[in-house]
């Protein structure tokens, strides 16, 4: 009696695989259900079937992947070793039936449900917007080692296979058919006769292009492997990340057998399993996780979202949450400040959805609203106005008024107190803090702000709320510049004044992309506007504006209106949304601690003040907002190893 | 008529956007949605609340289908609501709310969502007929001989495109164009091109007027503003009607030459409606949807007509239609405070003022014992009409009850019949009451 899988046999002798994790509400391949499916391969081996197709018994999906609390639990090589050779011998025993074998894939195969898919020689996608396939080990600092990086190459071609393992990057149902991932594209209501007449059929495997064969050669893949280490180079250093450099040489040297390397090689799975970087990333996948399950006790539930302001901001808010399925009410003075949220709004449906008619029905879901009717019918309220307490206070006054007693009503405020923009309310407890981070269909991360009077349902909600955006939610303390721009703070300000002290800008922002920063102070300062820098400084350090405390440079470039990237010129110069920049000098020693070491410092004070709960949530946070070099596992860990 | 009350909540219309001789920035749909949306967004109630949605359009593109019930779903009324489309040539969108009074008459619906809208720009081009037989023996050709054959057969002028709006805007019985028949009513009651050019001079400067006072996108009157803002799929505003010319004069009109009697006719592009893409919409609610949804009423409904005539004429189709509306109420034309007279042609609305003056023609046409009179001037189209604003047939007939709604508001008026001429030899009108 098997608990995780259901075999049925038909008429046409087709054997029907079920796999139905016990307990679960999504499929994952832990150990326990591994070695069921090996025992289920040996007995079917046995049988004289026409074929077995494999599917899921979860609506949430086809496989999420392997159990990555088995991966937190490895601590010695030889563990690793054993996990690998788990699964790559279970997905030889599939490759090896003696029968046609199809995967019936609907909704996410990922990582080893990739793996599992591809050991069987047919794969049917339902033509659905949740069908997506990855291998995103090497998100996690690991490989694709139960057969992924030998057959997915095999069946796409080496740079398809290689650009899907290096970048851990999702593939829908219609480029996965375009690809050749799949041999299928079917709509949901005929998946079963696909299935069925796949198996009765049994045509000839697919067969790489002749071109496509070419790089399959010893020479060609040194070629194409050298490429690939080009391109990795240009993201991650070995050093920081080696697992895509392993997942080269891995197909490169030894066309994906995980066991052919020698473990004293630094790009061995045993080595691998061994460096920081692995435990780093796989521990911040699991607060990512503990992120995205904040806001799961409240059942709040929002369909239509009203935001007021339609700067970079509110425009970016609005746009991402018609981006997420919501009709949104976006409310300025007049069409003409509404109209370029509306630009920019068009063009990220046009980039992120393509389809026509999808990138149709986002923009009818986003409305324009001049006179603030939206807020009558709206689930949230956010407000994402210029940073004046007055005029924030007086437009809650109105909002409170209008919107239904169930709404949210969240400020995006970064530099106002919160309970100060509440204070006038005629129910103070009710105003949330929903800060978002520009740009906000990049940054992952949206602070939830509790005031002193506020609440605690509305936090709550704002997390459920946060979460159906899909966003990853970060509660916090209602103290200037919450966490992650007090953090950013001291930072900047060290990055200006060494500035001040005559060190080149581009210097100090390789010293700190070399340290693993996304991008350095300099740019990003550049990127998120001069004004607003200056603005942010002296609000978190309480500075008023005729004091000489800010540093005299960049108090003269927003003087002379040169704002960064959006005015063209800032502490560089920008063409084609690119910032010119001169060749970076040496690093002097010291100039990366002194850079990174006030961060540090600060979200050490955050979290001792308690603005976060813990410090993994402060690492998590600062990680998917200011991308805090995430393979020192955030600056709390980065500090604990020091 | 002692049918229960039909009473205006709201409505608004898109900005009309001239026809620039390729496909516009909007299809129908897309402009009824982006109209609709806006209006919906400022109601009391959510759009899923209402009970049907009626879209009158003339000419909808192929991949629109049942207009109305693409409108509707498009503007997040939900799969629960049902949506139609009417078709009654100019006057679709007068149709709707017409249909809309009917069903809320005989108590289908409480809450409906009528209007009309069109977009003339995007009128098909079609192929030939030759082309189409053309093809149709070529793709039937199975061997290499048969298909040499048929390219052999092929003539260069099978290409010549057929405008699907030409067709549109010819009678298909009488087979006259539009503007011929505006040049029979002109012939008819003597309109000298210089009455035309004058009327049609008068119509820029009254929508340039409502304009600059801030009447079509400002909230006025206690309505909210009728000119919503809309923004195509770059997401680039559209704010006003752009059909306008503020220097349009009469030396100017002069200059143009005569368009559909080529030559020795009157009627110019100049003196007749512009060819122009637009939506417009109302809210149409009975006593029992007021009462539900604490619904503040603008106006009501209080009588509609329909008429029919010669085709050849039918640039006087509303001194069909308005006038029995006039006899059942006991009306004489200048007892009411306002009237909208959809300008098709400047021929055919003096044309219509022309036939009330004439004892012969109340006479003999109307069953009348003399003629009516003169309507004031100054109370038809204050705001100017479709020869400065365009018309997008579907949208007309939606727009002119609701302007003439805020007219009324505006001026203190009480009542006011919207009439609109209807290619096929048709006329509608309706008569509105503002609620202050």
């Amino acid at each position: 009696m098997m608990k995780h899988f259901l075999v049925e046999h038909d008429r046409d002798d087709l054997a029907w695989v079920t796999f139905d994790k016990a307990g679960e509400s999504t499929n994952t391949l832990s150990a326990e259900t591994m070695e069921e499916f090996a025992e289920l391969l040996d007995h079917l081996k046995k049988q004289s079937l026409r074929g077995v197709i494999v599917r899921s018994g979860k609506a949430s999906g086809f496989i999420a992947g392997a159990d990555v609390a088995e991966f937190i639990a490895i601590k010695t090589p030889g563990e690793a070793m054993s996990l690998v050779r788990r699964g790559w011998s279970t997905f030889q025993k599939l490759a090896a039936l003696p029968f046609p074998t199809v995967a019936l894939v609907k909704g996410f195969c990922m990582g080893g449900g990739l793996e599992l898919a591809l050991a069987c020689r047919y794969r049917i996608a339902v033509d659905d917007p949740a069908t997506r396939f990855a291998l995103p080990e090497v998100m996690l600092g690991i490989i694709p080692a139960w057969g992924g990086m030998m057959r997915l190459p095999r069946v796409v071609g080496p740079n398809a296979a290689l650009d899907m393992m290096l970048t851990g990057r999702a593939i829908d149902g219609k480029r996965a058919k375009r690809m050749g991932l799949v041999d299928a594209l079917v709509p949901e209501r005929v998946m079963h006769n696909a299935a069925r007449s796949m198996m009765m059929e049994a045509p000839a495997a697919r067969k790489l292009p002749f071109a496509q064969n070419l790089l399959m050669m010893p020479v060609m893949r040194h070629f194409v492997a050298v490429g690939a280490r080009k391109q990795v180079l240009k993201r991650a250093r070995p050093e920081h990340y080696p697992a895509p450099y392993s997942i080269i040489e891995h197909w490169e040297k030894h066309d994906g057998d995980p066991f052919a390397m020698e473990p004293t090689h630094p790009h061995s799975i045993a080595a691998i399993s061994q460096h920081p970087t692995t435990g780093n990333l796989i521990r911040i996948f699991g607060l990512q996780e503990r992120m995205k399950s904040l806001g799961k006790q409240s059942s709040f539930i929002a369909k239509r979202v009203h935001v007021v302001g339609a700067g970079t901001m509110g425009g970016d808010i609005a746009s991402w949450c018609v981006l997420r399925g919501l009709t949104v009410t976006l409310q300025d003075q007049s069409p003409q400040k509404l109209a370029p949220a509306m630009e920019r709004a068009a063009d990220l449906f046009e980039r992120r959805l393509r389809d026509r008619r999808l990138v149709r029905d986002a923009l009818d879901r986003l409305i324009p609203d001049v006179t603030g009717a939206g807020v009558r019918g709206a689930d949230v309220v956010i407000e994402a106005i210029f940073e004046n307490l007055a005029v924030k206070q007086a437009l809650f006054a109105t909002i409170e008024s209008q919107a239904k007693p169930t709404a949210l009503l969240a400020s995006n405020t970064s530099s106002l107190k919160l309970a100060d923009i509440g204070a006038t309310m005629r129910d103070p407890t009710r105003l949330v803090g929903i800060h978002f981070f520009n740009p906000v269909a990049q940054l992952q991360l949206v602070e939830i702000v509790a005031g002193e009077r506020t609440a605690p349902r509305w936090p709550e909600d704002a997390a459920a709320f946060v979460r159906a955006i899909d966003k990853l939610p970060l509660p916090v303390k209602d103290s200037p510049g919450f966490l992650v721009n007090r953090v950013l703070g001291p930072y900047m300000a060290a990055a200006f004044r060494m500035l001040e002290e005559g060190m080149q800008p581009e210097m100090l922002d390789k010293a700190a992309t070399e340290f693993g920063m996304p991008m350095g102070p300099i740019e990003l300062a550049d990127v998120v506007g001069l004004d607003i820098c200056l603005a942010a400084g002296r609000a978190i350090s309480g500075e008023s504006p005729g004091s000489n405390e800010s540093p005299a440079r960049l108090v003269n470039l927003v003087a002379a209106k040169k704002f960064g990237k959006k005015s063209g010129e800032g502490y560089y110069r920008w063409e084609n949304g690119k910032p010119v920049k001169t060749a970076a000098g040496n690093i002097p020693a010291g100039v990366t601690e002194r850079l990174i070491s006030p961060y540090i410092a600060e979200a050490k004070k955050a979290v001792a003040e308690g603005i976060v709960s813990d410090a993994d949530l402060a690492d998590a946070g600062l990680i998917f907002s200011t991308g805090f070099a995430p393979f020192r596992g955030g600056p709390m860990h980065y500090a604990a190893t020091l | 008529m002692s049918a229960k009350p039909i009473y205006i909540i709201d409505g608004a219309r898109s900005p009309f956007l001239k026809a620039r001789n390729r496909p516009g920035p909007f299809s129908a749909s897309d402009l009824a949605t982006a109209t609709g949306k806006v209006l919906l967004n400022r109601q009391a109630f959510s759009p899923d609340a209402l009970d049907e949605v009626i879209l009158g359009a003339a000419a909808p593109s192929a991949d629109e289908v049942n207009i109305g019930r693409v409108a509707a779903l498009r503007m997040g009324c939900g799969p629960k609501v049902p949506g139609w489309t009417v078709m009654r040539n100019c006057a679709s969108g007068m149709q709707a709310l017409d249909s809309a009074m009917a069903n809320m008459h005989s108590g289908r619906s409480n809450l409906v969502l009528a209007g009309g809208a069109d977009a003339l720009s995007r009128a098909p081009v079609l192929f030939s007929d030759q082309m189409v037989n053309w093809l149709a023996d070529f793709s039937a050709a199975r061997t290499l001989g048969q298909k040499a054959a048929a390219i052999a057969r092929f003539r260069p002028q099978y290409l010549a495109p057929v405008l699907g709006i030409i067709r549109g805007l010819t009678d298909p019985v009488v087979g006259l164009l539009m503007g011929q028949t505006a040049e029979n009513v002109a012939y008819r009651f003597g309109i000298s091109r210089d009455a035309m050019d004058e009327f049609s001079v008068r119509s820029h400067q009254r929508v340039a007027r409502a304009y600059d006072d801030g009447w079509m996108t400002t909230p006025r009157n206690g309505l909210p503003v009728e000119v919503v803002p809309i923004f195509d799929a770059k997401g680039r505003p559209y704010l006003e009607d752009d059909g306008l010319r503020r220097d349009s004069s009469v030396e100017n009109l002069h200059k143009l030459k005569p368009f559909f009697d080529r030559k020795y006719g009157n009627i110019t592009a100049g003196n007749s409606s512009q060819v122009t893409d637009g939506a417009a919409w109302l809210i149409l609610a009975t006593e029992e949807a007021v009462r539900t949804h604490h619904l503040t009423p603008i106006g009501r409904i209080v009588d509609a007509q329909w008429a029919g005539l010669d085709p050849a004429q039918m640039g006087l189709g509303p001194v069909h239609a308005a006038t029995p509306i006039l006899q059942r109420h006991g009306l004489a034309l200048n007892d009411l405070d306002a009237w909208e007279i959809n300008e098709a042609f400047a021929a055919q609305v003096l044309g219509c003022l022309a036939a009330w003056q004439n004892d012969k023609y109340c006479r003999d046409e109307l069953g009348l014992d003399r003629a009516m009179g003169a309507l004031d001037s100054e109370k038809l189209n204050i705001d100017g009409g479709a020869i400065a604003l365009g018309h997008p047939v579907g949208a007309s007939g939606a727009r002119i009850v609701l302007h003439l709604l805020h007219v009324l508001r505006r001026t203190g008026g009480k009542r006011g019949i919207a009439s609109i001429c209807i290619g096929g030899g048709l006329g509608g009108a309706m008569l509105i009451e503002a609620l202050q």
